[in-house]
């Protein structure tokens, strides 16, 4: 199977197999007007397989939500066709409005305009809690 | 301008500083009688909690100041829809510091993030109660004459008691604190005060169904009511609110100078007949209250 290489953008790689998509619509690829690419269970010599995700465009990505859904992924950055640098993503320190708090007497469940917002609290488990109400994500 | 949010926003020297304050009230009332002279305190109070209220307002009287503010949802702008956020912008016109308990968790927070006067978490839902915390400390510390080197037993409602959190997470700073974990299975401590605060710290504890099992280690026994109002089943409520009544004949093999406290109110979690014993600190712990709130409403608006 080919897919075009690209000029300038990025090649987001090394994805956990099966989060292309997830990423694609966290990311609102769907938004962009440019080519976009999603290869799925494409073949890794590290993990056997992986989804990549090809943008054409220099788009202003956001790399915390990225390291959030997957701190695994390496981006590339494409520039007249060659890789100019290569981004190893690691968990953010805090993300905001990639996830919803799910406690019920959080309020953020009744003032829907606030940010939500959670901290990396405990790094080597990858626990994130809620700002407001400290609420673990998972 | 600094708030109090989170019993974890005052160092452990800042508490010390306010409990020598409040100490210093205790013994030379007169002197601080008219420190908040021009001062209004307004108490917003999204739920009812008459007692928490009160201990506020007489704080500020007794400073010299004035009052104002509402005691349930019902009766502020609220229950028309506003947001937290504007409610505190509006009423930071109208007074110098504020208090707001509020029954959504993390509320006190977003006030704090908008305000321009200094805002006290008054409670918000079942997350934290700092100033029952201070309250607590300055009640063991009175009692014991220190805060490091005690066996603190926690019975009751665990899980969601605001105010047992809150004092494992002051406590754990200070040196040999032991925990004796007491409740249902049902109530049990969370996970998460128990990894991130209690196991973090390196605290001894040990967890138990049954309340006379480590009764006679005790320094400080700390009751807790089962709230209703953190129940979304009614059924479960019932069940487990009077799963433990502490009364004389439990006390037996307590030491003698074990000290009971309670953030009050209480149900029937205490039986009144304990109410005369020495060991009961309960209503000595509400004035204390007011004590400690005089003191940090004079920290927060930097009044010497």
């Amino acid at each position: 199977m080919n897919i075009d290489s690209i000029k300038n953008g990025y090649v987001i790689d090394h994805i956990e197999a099966g989060k292309g998509m997830e990423i694609y619509e966290l990311l609102n690829l769907n938004e962009l007007d440019c080519q976009v690419a999603i290869i799925t269970n494409a073949k890794s010599k590290k993990t056997g397989v992986k989804d990549i995700i090809k943008i054409d465009r220099n788009i202003d990505l956001d790399f915390d939500k990225l390291g959030f859904i997957d701190p695994g992924v390496t981006v590339n950055v494409v520039k007249d066709d060659k890789i100019i640098e290569k981004k190893k993503l690691s968990l953010p320190e805090k993300i905001v409005n990639v996830a919803k708090c799910k406690n019920p007497r959080c309020i953020t469940s009744v003032e829907r305009e606030l940010d939500q917002i959670f901290i990396l609290t405990d790094k080597e488990k990858n626990v994130y809690r809620c700002k407001y109400c400290e609420m673990s994500l998972k | 301008m600094k708030h109090l949010i989170d019993i974890k926003d005052l160092s452990v020297e800042e508490i010390d500083e306010l409990i020598k304050v409040a100490k210093d009230i205790i013994n030379h009332k007169k002197e601080y009688s008219h420190k908040c002279d021009d001062k209004t305190l307004a108490t917003l109070f999204f739920e009812p909690s008459t007692r928490t209220r009160l201990s506020f307002e007489a704080a500020m009287l007794e400073l010299g100041g004035r009052t104002l503010g509402f005691s349930e949802a019902a009766s502020s702008s609220a229950s028309k829809g506003e947001s937290v956020s504007d409610t505190i912008r509006v009423v930071g016109c109208y007074s110098d510091i504020i208090a707001m308990r509020h029954p959504k968790e993390g509320a006190p927070l977003v006030a704090s993030m908008k305000s321009t006067v200094p805002i006290i978490n008054a409670g918000d839902g079942g997350h934290n109660h700092p100033t029952q915390t201070l309250t607590d400390l300055l009640t063991i510390d009175r009692e014991k004459g220190r805060l490091d080197n005690l066996t603190i037993g926690l019975c009751g409602d665990l899980k969601f008691g605001r105010t047992v959190h809150s004092l494992i997470t002051a406590m754990s700073r200070y040196k040999n604190i032991k925990l004796v974990l007491i409740s249902p299975k049902e109530l049990e401590i969370p996970e998460y005060v128990k990894k991130d605060i209690i196991e973090k710290n390196n605290m001894q504890y040990v967890e138990t169904t049954d309340i006379e099992e480590y009764m006679g280690e005790l320094d400080i026994l700390y009751m807790t009511r089962v709230q209703k109002e953190r129940f979304f089943n009614e059924e479960d409520y019932v069940r487990l609110k009077d799963y433990y009544i502490l009364n004389r004949e439990k006390l037996e093999k307590a030491k003698k100078d074990l000290s009971i406290l309670h953030p009050l109110p209480r149900v029937n979690e205490i039986s009144t007949d304990v109410d005369d014993d020495p060991r009961a600190c309960y209503f000595k712990q509400a004035l204390n209250g007011k004590y400690i709130r005089m003191a940090l409403i004079l920290k927060l608006l930097e009044i010497k």
